[in-house]
């Protein structure tokens, strides 16, 4: 017998969980002020995200979906894009997105009920959240595709979870990716929960990243919870990207140190000890000590740095608040480039006083 | 001027579309060098390259999936699914993508894609070759469902497809691919969507019906005429949007209204028509509406395909029914 063929997984970790160095830096990380503002960002996702729930808690919010722990995995990812790159999310990347330029306004919108959050000013190119698993991962073939057409240097990254992984979706994506090598970026977070349903229930696989193998395409694993990891995987998979040398797919080994949603009760089916080991080797508190022990960032500057991101937290939650729900007509107004004729009547039945249930929760 | 084959006239329109638009493109499964497996995308390759003619790996969701990216991006993808049974998986991304993208952007991102699929009955294929899911189709909000029924109106409609901004479900009549020919104008017109055709017109009952079944009314619509009995027949041709007006204003003349699908009866596009006419045409109707469909069954292999589609008798005795009615 001989070896028709034989792969390898590389994994990067530069800052391990006690803050320490594992791995000599790249070069983007040596400088302090890089991860200073890798920090400030993640820190207004953490207060963003706190605030989401807090809403959520106090009946002002719908059915949340909390980024807690995966701090490091988004501005890793946001700080990498360019803004002529076109992002494809989940409901978990919220971080992201408010990198991109989506305000946090827009966000509490999208999850109030309104539509119009996904209206955003920011990266107009960009998908709305997509809730349906995996199903993301086609729409990146296509954005690549295109961009691959017009010969342009630009990029999809598409987001997904660890459940997303097993789905039909993810590997039609990730093989046609391969065939055509397109500029598709796939991060998988691998947060190691579905909801319920844990990572080795989705898969037998060693790893997800080497699914990456089946389609012919490079398979990286990285520390999710290692904003420089992050961040380098990304800057690497990017550059090879416009450089037309094709696809990533990117394995992040997180943990969802939350609940699945604000509908979720994670203490029946994880027990807590899982939960509070996890805490010990979260993002923030990783970077954070690591900047101070460089001497980089201080207590007052902390300080500073909270209370900045709460007053801008409580500006974008006020103006949520204060925006007057959409017209019940908003429902037609943008179903077709022109509404038909065959739908004129219902357009303006609605309207009238009288329609609608009278039950709505 | 040109007779040709509906299925030649997909490809004229294609070819139109495609040299007119570069951001044209077309994919799915053997849509390259094989020119697809009914020829509807024959010489596309040689004309317009691989890179705008693209053969995809086996997966149809993809196909549909990543035409929604292609729009989003400005590209008009134009996608085959190689039969409509074979269309289910893509529902998924039709449903929760295509129809959506528009209204849960406010407009911000469109959808502008067409997917093209054979449909219906009638060729004797193997198993799955032979579905009608235009009723499954036609439940979704906000694409369009499209149906020609002849060489002319394939050209004109699959054009008015590709050029609207929103998402079109185009489905063609396997049935009538190569059944006979018209004389077709290559002029680059589009026909109306949201709109039915007036194909005879006629005072002493409707018939209304879409696809390959239009063959059959026709020709039951001239045997009447030469036994004194007119009847008027519609294409409905856009199944979603539907032209419910053209519809009433015909039975307001005649009274009399039969509806002809190859689709199961159950929750067809022929109830939703039938229901029009009870909620608005009620009062101009001489007699009760009927719908000749096929049966609420499994559309049947190919030895008892022609027992499960309607006939022309059975459209014949339903007009004698109705018009028993004074």
């Amino acid at each position: 017998m001989t070896i028709a063929a034989r792969f390898e997984i590389p994994y990067s970790q530069f800052l391990d969980a006690q803050s320490k160095v594992a791995a000599e830096f790249p070069a983007f990380a040596k400088d302090a002020a890089t991860l200073v503002a890798l920090y400030k960002a993640m820190v207004l996702m953490r207060t963003y995200d706190a605030k989401a729930i807090a809403l959520q808690r106090t009946g002002q919010l719908g059915t949340y979906a909390s980024m807690l722990g995966k701090e490091a995995i988004e501005a890793g990812i946001g700080a990498a894009m360019a803004p002529e790159d076109v992002f494809l999310c989940t409901y978990r990347e919220n971080g992201v997105q408010i990198m991109r330029g989506v305000t946090m306004q827009e966000l509490f919108l999208y999850w109030g009920g309104d539509e119009r959050g996904s209206d955003f000013a920011g990266p107009r190119g960009d998908f709305p959240i997509c809730i349906t698993i995996a199903s993301q991962c086609l729409h990146a073939i296509g954005v690549g595709y295109a961009m691959k057409l017009r010969r342009q240097q630009r990029a999809a990254v598409c987001a997904l979870g660890d459940g997303a992984t097993s789905k039909g979706d993810f590997y039609e994506s990730i093989n046609a990716a391969g065939t055509w090598q397109l500029p598709v970026i796939f991060f998988a977070t691998n947060n190691q929960w579905a909801i319920s349903v844990p990572r080795k229930t989705q898969s037998a696989a060693q790893t997800l990243a080497q699914k990456a193998i089946a389609a012919g395409i490079e398979g990286v694993q990285v520390d999710g919870n290692d904003v420089i990891a992050v961040h380098h995987a990304m800057r690497e998979a990017l550059a090879k990207a416009y450089a037309g040398n094709g696809p990533t797919l990117i394995e992040a080994v997180s943990y969802r140190l939350a609940d699945h949603t604000t509908a979720d009760d994670a203490s029946r089916y994880r027990p807590p000890e899982d939960v509070a080991e996890a805490w010990k080797r979260e993002p923030i508190l990783r970077l954070r000590n690591y900047l101070s022990a460089q001497g980089a960032w201080d207590k007052a500057q902390e300080e500073e740095l909270l209370k900045e991101c709460n007053a801008r937290v409580q500006a974008a939650a006020q103006a949520y608040i204060d925006t007057p729900p959409p017209s019940p007509e908003q429902m037609f107004d943008h179903l077709y480039a022109s509404l038909p004729a065959a739908y004129a009547a219902q357009r303006d039945a609605i309207v009238q006083p009288g329609h609608g249930t009278d039950n709505a929760g | 001027m040109a007779q040709i084959t509906l299925v030649e006239a997909v490809n004229l329109a294609l070819t139109r579309a495609m040299t007119n638009d570069p951001e044209v493109v077309v994919l799915g499964q053997d849509v390259g060098r094989d020119g697809g497996v009914f020829r509807a995308t024959l010489g596309l390759l040689d004309k317009f390259g691989p890179e705008r003619v693209i053969d995809t790996p086996l997966a149809e969701n993809l196909i549909a999936g990543m035409s929604i990216g292609m729009a989003a991006e400005g590209l008009k993808p134009v996608a085959e699914i190689q039969f409509s049974g074979f269309s289910y998986t893509v529902i998924d991304q039709i449903i929760n993508h295509a129809g959506r993208m528009r209204h849960r952007t406010r407009g911000r991102m469109t959808c502008p894609m067409v997917l093209r699929t054979p449909c219906g009955a009638g060729i004797h294929p193997p198993e799955h070759h032979s579905e009608s899911p235009d009723a499954m189709f036609a439940h979704i909000p906000g694409i369009r469902v499209v149906y020609p029924s002849s060489p002319k109106r394939a050209y004109g409609l699959l054009l008015a497809a590709i050029r609207d901004p929103d998402p079109v479900i185009f489905l063609e009549p396997t049935r009538l691919y190569r059944l006979f020919k018209e004389e077709v104008v290559d002029n680059g017109e589009s026909a109306a969507l949201d709109t039915c055709f007036t194909l005879r017109e006629g005072t002493d009952v409707t018939l209304v019906s879409w696809g390959a079944m239009i063959y059959e009314t026709l020709q039951v619509a001239d045997e009447l005429g030469e036994q004194g009995i007119a009847a008027e027949v519609i294409d409905v041709a856009t199944l979603k949007p539907l032209d419910t007006g053209t519809i009433l204003a015909s039975v307001a003349r005649t009274g009399r209204c039969i509806i002809v699908t190859e689709a199961p009866r159950h929750c067809s596009v022929a109830s939703e028509i039938a229901a029009t006419l009870a909620e608005q045409g009620l009062l101009s109707l001489l007699a009760p509406v009927e719908r000749v469909t096929a049966p609420d069954v499994v559309v049947p292999l190919s030895r008892l395909e022609h027992r499960y589609l309607p006939s022309k008798q059975q459209i014949t005795a339903a007009v004698r029914r109705l018009l028993e009615f004074a």
